[in-house]
């Protein structure tokens, strides 16, 4: 399969793992926001993926797809390094991965808020920002919270919610919501925004806003994209890359080499027909694994 | 009927009241309790907490009830058997089913044995009395050092830990993905909440502790969503319930909590009013 960039981020790679790497890639660059090499996880005695080699360029939109438990969401917590690999190594903007990394904006499903959850939308965009840090608000002194509230104020533009940043998060819509979750995460400027089904139970016009948001900030600041998604079709014309994985089997390479029947027949090792029609792809055979709910299945 | 009223409603010889030392150090005691439960109160109310508080005050009195048992101080007794409510109730994180059950099993059987400690004590009654329903004028000089001590840590921690804390208690799946330590924070913010309803019970006693530590973060919700507006208005709330309830029951002489969860819920329904138009989306 394709994986073209084979190049390791020798760089800042410390002494004792670049030695346990392997030493005759050449270091062409080491720019990759997001670099995993020889990557392996494992639950017990389930190997949810092994070998894994991914590198995400500036700019490039990957998709993650697979049916429920082959570890998707796994491979972005192993990025926001709240997963520690088996084996392997994994750099986010040219460091090992590591919890709370500033360079890392986090788009979560949409999930309903309470009504009366004392938080404004501006309020949550700003969590984004500094949300994690520890230490006197009042540290911030005046200037920086005058940048911080122009950085917010941004962010909010950006997404078009200037309109309801007073209002209380708990009672905008599932749309708005979005929104203001792509705010959230980019309000950091981040070199890599991970995806983690943004678009669930969205209708499809919103579905629209938030991909046209995301793709947008990856042609404007060269944002590396990582996103898991069950359905490719909302994506598909951002799409550069597609990790698909399906029982510790895995296959990356363009929507057009990876979603082929033969390529998901093979990786799923049943008979999987892929159709194209008006610029849309339907997988058919995949449905039982791709809707079912049983993580312990897989 | 009138003299009940006038039995509620007096204050004869409330100004003169005010001169005296116990009568002072009530006030002071009213003041701090009303800073801190202001502050806890919007993200007590946010995290969905309620019960929890509930079952650490039974908590407080079991140990309190122990303290005077054993002839100690039940300041001390009271913030012992809090903090190791809290400890047990953080540990069980936001898994609110599970929660709610092992709180209503520990609060039980905390209350009954706290009555059961009180039934062995031979002291005074009204010590006894006051521990469920407060007895603001017993706290002398001594109380006031511990309680602004106990005060002084709980809003000094929380100033530290207040943004994640907020993040982690609004916007869990984030918090964590941004590497906040969520499952840290839970059982650390159950012990200053255990700290403050610790303080609370000898004020306003075990049964009505709810009426500080959860209608001022409740009301405050009705009518902003502001983290910061929420907690300066629920400090305000807070301190007009105690401080007012405290004034009230001078002359009357009677117990304090009944005054300060009457004032605290006339303010917790306005609030609603005032919200209602403000809950129609504009």
């Amino acid at each position: 399969m394709t994986s073209p960039a084979r190049e390791a981020p020798l760089r800042r790679v410390p002494a004792a793992r670049a030695a346990g790497a392997k030493t005759t890639m050449a270091p062409v660059s080491t720019s990759a926001p997001v670099s995993l090499r020889d990557a392996r996880i494992r639950f017990g005695e389930r190997v949810l993926w092994d070998g894994l080699d991914l590198d995400v360029h500036p700019g490039e939109f990957v998709a993650v797809l697979g049916p429920n438990g082959s570890g998707k969401t796994t491979l972005l917590r192993v990025l926001l390094g709240l997963q520690p690999l088996d084996s392997g190594t994994v750099f986010v903007d040219g460091s090992p991965a590591r919890r709370g990394s500033g360079r890392i904006g986090y788009i979560p499903q949409q999930r309903g808020m309470p009504e009366d959850l004392p938080l404004r939308a501006s309020d949550l965009v700003g969590l984004g920002l500094d949300g994690h840090r520890f230490g006197l608000a009042a540290g911030l002194g005046l200037a920086g919270r005058r940048e911080r509230r122009a950085r917010v104020a941004a962010a909010l533009e950006s997404v078009g919610a200037t309109s309801y940043a007073s209002a209380p998060v708990g009672r905008l819509s599932g749309g708005e919501q979005q929104r203001l979750r792509v705010a959230q995460a980019l309000v950091g400027d981040p070199a890599v925004l991970l995806c983690d089904e943004p678009l669930l139970s969205l209708d499809l016009a919103h579905q629209r806003t938030v991909t046209d948001l995301v793709d947008a900030r990856r042609r404007a600041a060269d944002t590396a994209v990582v996103f898991v998604t069950h359905e490719i079709n909302p994506v598909l014309p951002l799409v550069d890359r597609v990790l698909y994985l399906v029982d510790g089997r895995f296959r990356i390479g363009t929507p057009d080499e990876v979603m082929t029947s033969e390529t998901l027949s093979e990786l799923y090792r049943t008979d999987i027909e892929v159709l194209r029609t008006r610029g849309r792809l339907v997988v058919v055979g995949a449905e039982h694994s791709h809707d079912h709910h049983d993580e312990a299945r897989v | 009927m009138n003299d009940v009223l006038g039995r509620l409603f007096s204050f004869d010889g409330t100004g003169e009241l005010f001169a005296l030392p116990f009568v002072q150090n009530a006030l002071i005691a009213s003041a701090i309790l009303g800073l801190v439960a202001g502050v806890l109160a919007p993200l007590v109310v946010g995290r969905g907490m309620g019960f929890a508080v509930h079952g650490t005050s039974e908590l407080a009195f079991t140990g309190a009830a122990a303290a005077l048992l054993l002839g100690i101080s039940v300041s001390v007794g009271a913030v012992v058997g809090a903090v190791i409510a809290g400890l047990v109730f953080g540990a069980l994180g936001l898994r609110q089913r599970e929660r709610d059950s092992v709180i209503g099993v520990v609060l039980a059987f905390g209350l009954g044995l706290g009555v059961l400690l009180l039934g062995l004590y031979e002291g005074r009654a009204s010590n006894k009395f006051g521990l469920l329903t407060g007895s603001i004028v017993s706290v002398d000089a001594s109380n006031l050092w511990v309680l602004g001590g106990v005060a002084v840590i709980v809003l000094g921690t929380l100033a530290v830990i207040y943004r994640p804390l907020l993040f982690a208690s609004t916007d869990p799946d984030v918090a964590t993905a941004r590497g906040v330590p969520v499952r840290l924070l839970s059982p650390l913010f159950a012990v200053l909440v255990s700290l403050m309803t610790a303080l609370a019970v000898p004020i306003v006693g075990a049964i009505l502790v709810l009426s500080v530590t959860i209608i001022p973060g409740a009301a405050a919700a009705r009518v902003t969503s502001s983290p910061l507006k929420a907690t300066l208005l629920a400090v305000a709330i807070a301190e007009v319930s105690l401080l007012g309830g405290t004034v009230l029951s001078l002359a009357p002489g009677l117990s304090i909590s009944g005054y300060v969860a009457t004032i605290a819920f006339l303010a917790y329904l306005a609030c609603r009013v005032i919200g209602r138009s403000r809950l129609r989306r504009p």
